[in-house]
C-alpha cells in the first residue's frame, strides 16, 4: 500500500512510548533462502535493510534462524474472517491472529459477512479492523451481487473507489450462476483492474449436495455433489473471460476434470488463474465414512485421483495459488448430524504444514514454489501492495521463519482463531511456523503469539507502505 | 452386540443368530401370553424424527412384548421442532436413564453419530436414517423369505443360491441398501432394477447387479421380487415422466406378476402405492409376504432389542 492511495494513520497525540515497545530492528541469523542459500536478514523500519552473510548490526535484536527456512510473508487470498456478522465463529482480531500463526501476512476477506461486504462502508469497515489489530494486511474482498443474492451487481466500482482498494470480487458460498451476470462482472471489473473470484458450483446440479458423488455417497446415502457441477461452470467461464477479455480466478479446484478445464483454458491464452486449498491437496473423501462433520466442507473432499491431479496441476503451474478457505465455525455448528453440519474447516494455522505434506515433502514443489503459490503469485492476483515481494533488500519486512525439520500432533494448542473446527486434530504434521515478521515487527515469535496490544501499537507506530 | 447401526459389516453369523433368536420370539406371539420377562425394568425410548407409525408400533409392540418400558419421543410437537438439537435431546434421553435408544431420522448417518457421540450410552438401534440404512426392515425381510423357504425347519439357514431382485427407486432407498448387503451376505444372489435415474452413481462395489429393464428380471424367474415405494416426491424431481410410464417399465403389474413362477415370493416393506409399483393381484396374491412382514417384524425388533439391552451389553459395566 502506499500512502499515495491511502492515507497515512492520523498522527497520534505526543506521549512516552511504553518501554514494552517492539523493537522493529531484527538480525535474523543463518536463515535459508528458498532458492536454498543461507543468509543473515536485518529488517530496520519496516523493510529488509540488508541480506546477506555476516550482517552485524549493533542494536538490532539477534534471532538465529539456524536450520529454519525464510519466506516471504504468506499471503491467503481466501480466508472468511466472519466479522461483521458472526463474531462468534471468528472476528477480524482472532481470524488475523490465525493468520499470523500460521506464518501469514495478509489475508483477502471473503465477502459473507453480515452484512455483506458489497459496499464501501462494510469493506471499509473491515479494512479498518484488520488495521486496528495490526497482526496482518486485511484485504477485503467485495461481493459480485447485491447480499450475494446474483440478481444484481453490487457497487464494485465504489467499493475499488474506496479506501480498501478492492480488486477481488467474489459471492464466494455461492456461485455466480447466471451466465449473463457474470459476464456482466467480468466486463465490468476491468475498469479498474479488477477480478471476479468465482465459486463454481452450478447450483441446480448441487441441490441438497453434502459430499463427492460416487461409490462412497452411495453407499452412505448421502446426496452427491458431483465434479461436473464445478467443471460445468469452469468451463462456462473461461470461455465469457475469453469473450470479454477480462480476468477469471476460480476459488478452490477440487477435481481433476477442473484442472483438465484449467489447462485447456491457458493453453488458449485465456486470462484465468486458479487456487486449491490444502485440505483438498490432501484430505480424500473416504475420511467421511464415519459421518464425521469435521469433514464437511464446500466443495467436498474428493478421490485420491482428484487430490493426484491437484498436486499435479500445482506443479506445473495449472493451478497458480494455494488458498486455505479458512472457514470458522462454533462447536455446535459441527457437533451434530452430517446433513445439519456447516460446510468448513480453519486452515490457517495448518496451511503450510498441509502443503509440505502433501507437495515439498514428496518433492513436487520446493520452497521456492512455496513462496510463489503462497505469497507472491497471491499478492500479484489479488494486485495487493506490499507483500509477496521476494526477500532482498529493500523490500517491505513481510517474512515468515518456518522449520522444516520437526514433526508433530496437530493440537487446539496450534490454533489460535476462534474455530476449533480442523480436521488435522490429533494428526501428525511437519513443520512448524516458527516466527512471523509484519511490517518489521514480529507478530509471532518463537511460536508465541504476540499479545494483541503490543502488536496494536505497533501496528499503529510503525510507517505504512 | 452394542448397537444395530447397518447391515453392513454385520457378520453371516451374527445375521444369523438374531434371525435365530427372531424364531423363538415368533415362538411366543403363539403362546396364550404372549409377554417375556426379560427386559423388565429397561426403558426403550423410540426417538422418531420423522412420521412412521407402522415401524413405530412395530418397536412399541416388540419392546412391550419383552416387558420394558416404552417412552415415544415424536420430534413433532416436541422441543426438536423449537430447534433443539440431537446431542441436547440425546443429553436428555441420557438423564432420564434411557437404556435403549430406536432412532428415525432425516439424516443418514444419525444414529451412527449418536452411538460415537459420547452424548448417552445406550444401545442404538437403527430404525431407518436418510436414504442410508434400515437393517431390521432387511433383517425382518431375511427372516420372512428364510420362513418361506424352510418353514419350521428355518433355524441356522443362510439364504445360499436364493436370488433375490429389487425394484425401484434404489437411489433413495434405504431398505434398498440394508437389503443388498445383508441378503448378499447370507448369500443370496441380488439383482437391482431401476429406472437409471434412480440409480446411485457408483454401485461397482456392491454385492449386486444393476439391471434397467425389469421384464428381462421378471423372464429369470427370481425367488423374490421386492418391490419398493415410490416416493410422492420423486414424481416432481425429473426421475422419470410420470407416475404412469413408472408403472408401465417398472411396476409389478398383472401381466408381470402372472410370468413369475408360482413359487416366486413378493415382497413389499410398505407402505404400498397400489397400481403404481404394484398391481392389486400381486400384492393379494398367496405369494405376496407383505402382511408377513408385518407380523415378522415385531419378532425380528424383539430379537434385536432383546440381542442389545438383555443382560450385561458387551462394552459396557
Amino acid at each position: 500500500m502506499t500512502t499515495a492511495q491511502r492515507p497515512p494513520t492520523p498522527s497520534l497525540p505526543t506521549r512516552d512510548l511504553p518501554t514494552h515497545t517492539v523493537p522493529t530492528n531484527y538480525l535474523i541469523g543463518g536463515a535459508a533462502l528458498p532458492d536454498g542459500t543461507r543468509a543473515d536478514i536485518l529488517l530496520a523500519d519496516g523493510r529488509i535493510d540488508e541480506i546477506g552473510t555476516g550482517i552485524s548490526a549493533a542494536g538490532a535484536t539477534r534471532i538465529d534462524a539456524d536450520g529454519l527456512v525464510a519466506l516471504p510473508g504468506l499471503v491467503d487470498l481466501h480466508t472468511h474472517l466472519r466479522e461483521p456478522g458472526y463474531e462468534q465463529s471468528e472476528t477480524v482480531l482472532t481470524g488475523s491472529q490465525a493468520a499470523a500463526r500460521g506464518g501469514f501476512t495478509s489475508v483477502f476477506a471473503m465477502a459473507n459477512t453480515s452484512p455483506v461486504q458489497d459496499t464501501a462502508g462494510v469493506v471499509e469497515q473491515v479494512l479498518a479492523l484488520g488495521e486496528a489489530a495490526g497482526y496482518v494486511t486485511v484485504q477485503p474482498i467485495g461481493a459480485v451481487t447485491v447480499g450475494l443474492k446474483g440478481q444484481s451487481l453490487a457497487e464494485l466500482g465504489a467499493m475499488a473507489a474506496s479506501r480498501a482498494r478492492v480488486r477481488v470480487f467474489s459471492d464466494d458460498g455461492f456461485c455466480v450462476s447466471d451466465p449473463l451476470l457474470m459476464r456482466r462482472a467480468l466486463e465490468y471489473v476491468k475498469a479498474f483492474g479488477g477480478v471476479v473470484a468465482q465459486h463454481a458450483q452450478e447450483p441446480r446440479l448441487t441441490e441438497g449436495a453434502q459430499m463427492n458423488e460416487g461409490a462412497l455417497s452411495g453407499e452412505l446415502g448421502l446426496a452427491g455433489w458431483p465434479a461436473v457441477a464445478e467443471e460445468s461452470i469452469i468451463a462456462r467461464d473461461v470461455l465469457l473471460a475469453e469473450h470479454v477479455g477480462s480476468r477469471l480466478h476460480i476459488c478452490h479446484v477440487s477435481t481433476a476434470g477442473s484442472v483438465d478445464v484449467i489447462r485447456w483454458a491457458k493453453a488458449r491464452g485465456i486470462d484465468v488463474t486458479a487456487e486449491v486449498t490444502p485440505h483438498h491437496l490432501l484430505l480424500t473423501e473416504d475420511l467421511i465414512a464415519g459421518y464425521d462433520a469435521r469433514y464437511k466442507v464446500n466443495p467436498p473432499l474428493r478421490r485420491r485421483e482428484d487430490t493426484e491431479a491437484l498436486r499435479a496441476g500445482l506443479a506445473d503451474g495449472t493451478i497458480d495459488i494455494v488458498a486455505t478457505d479458512h472457514a470458522p465455525h462454533p462447536v455446535e455448528a459441527k457437533d451434530c448430524e452430517w446433513d445439519a453440519a456447516a460446510n468448513g474447516m480453519v486452515g490457517l494455522e495448518s496451511a503450510l504444514s498441509v502443503v509440505h505434506a502433501s507437495v515439498v515433502a514428496n518433492g513436487l514443489l520446493d520452497w521456492a514454489d512455496v513462496a510463489r503459490v503462497l505469497s507472491q503469485t497471491p499478492a500479484r492476483i489479488g494486485r495487493i501492495e506490499g507483500q509477496g515481494h521476494s526477500l532482498a533488500a529493500g523490500a517491505p519486512a513481510e517474512l515468515t521463519l518456518y522449520d522444516p525439520a520437526v514433526n508433530r500432533v496437530f493440537g487446539t494448542d496450534d490454533l489460535s482463531g476462534k474455530g476449533v473446527n480442523s480436521p488435522y486434530l490429533g494428526v501428525t504434521l511437519p513443520g512448524r511456523v516458527v516466527s512471523t515478521f509484519h511490517r518489521g515487527y514480529p507478530t509471532v515469535l518463537n511460536g508465541q503469539l504476540q499479545d494483541a496490544s503490543l502488536i496494536a501499537d505497533a501496528g499503529r507506530e510503525s510507517p505504512r507502505g | 452386540m452394542r448397537h444395530l447401526l447397518t447391515t453392513k459389516g454385520l457378520d453371516s453369523d451374527t445375521a444369523i443368530t438374531l434371525l435365530d433368536v427372531a424364531e423363538d420370539m415368533a415362538d411366543v406371539a403363539d403362546r396364550e401370553i404372549r409377554k417375556l420377562p426379560t427386559l423388565r425394568g429397561k426403558t426403550v425410548v423410540n426417538l422418531f424424527f420423522e412420521d412412521s407409525t407402522r415401524t413405530r408400533i412395530s418397536f412399541e409392540a416388540a419392546a412391550k412384548r419383552l416387558s420394558a418400558d416404552v417412552i415415544n419421543f415424536s420430534a413433532k410437537g416436541s422441543s426438536v421442532s423449537k430447534g433443539e438439537s440431537l446431542k441436547d435431546t440425546a443429553q436428555t434421553l441420557a438423564a432420564i436413564g434411557a437404556d435403549g435408544v430406536v432412532i428415525r431420522h432425516p439424516a443418514s448417518g444419525a444414529p451412527q453419530v449418536l452411538a460415537d457421540s459420547g452424548w448417552i450410552d445406550a444401545g442404538i438401534i437403527n430404525a431407518g436414517d436418510g436414504t442410508h440404512e434400515h437393517p431390521t426392515q432387511a433383517l425382518l425381510d431375511a427372516f420372512t423369505i428364510r420362513r418361506r423357504l424352510h418353514g419350521k425347519a428355518s433355524r441356522g439357514k443362510d439364504l445360499d443360491g436364493v436370488t433375490v431382485t429389487i425394484v425401484g427407486d434404489i437411489l433413495h432407498s434405504r431398505v434398498a441398501r440394508s437389503n443388498v448387503w445383508l441378503l448378499a451376505g447370507l448369500g443370496a444372489d441380488v439383482t437391482l432394477v431401476a429406472p437409471p435415474t434412480l440409480v446411485p452413481a457408483d454401485t461397482s462395489g456392491w454385492p449386486a447387479r444393476v439391471e434397467f429393464d425389469l421384464d428381462a428380471a421378471v423372464d429369470t424367474q427370481p425367488d423374490v421380487v421386492m418391490m419398493l415405494r415410490i416416493q410422492a416426491e420423486r414424481m416432481h424431481g425429473s426421475f422419470f415422466p410420470n407416475s404412469r410410464e413408472y408403472s408401465r417399465r417398472w411396476g409389478l403389474d398383472d401381466a408381470r406378476f402372472a410370468r413369475l413362477g408360482t413359487d416366486s415370493i413378493v415382497m413389499h416393506p410398505g407402505p404400498m402405492n397400489r397400481g403404481l409399483e404394484i398391481s392389486s393381484m400381486a400384492a393379494d396374491s398367496q405369494q405376496s409376504t407383505v402382511r408377513e412382514q408385518v407380523a415378522n417384524g415385531v419378532s425380528v425388533r424383539m430379537a434385536a432389542l432383546y440381542l442389545l439391552l438383555s443382560g450385561d451389553r458387551e462394552g459396557t459395566k
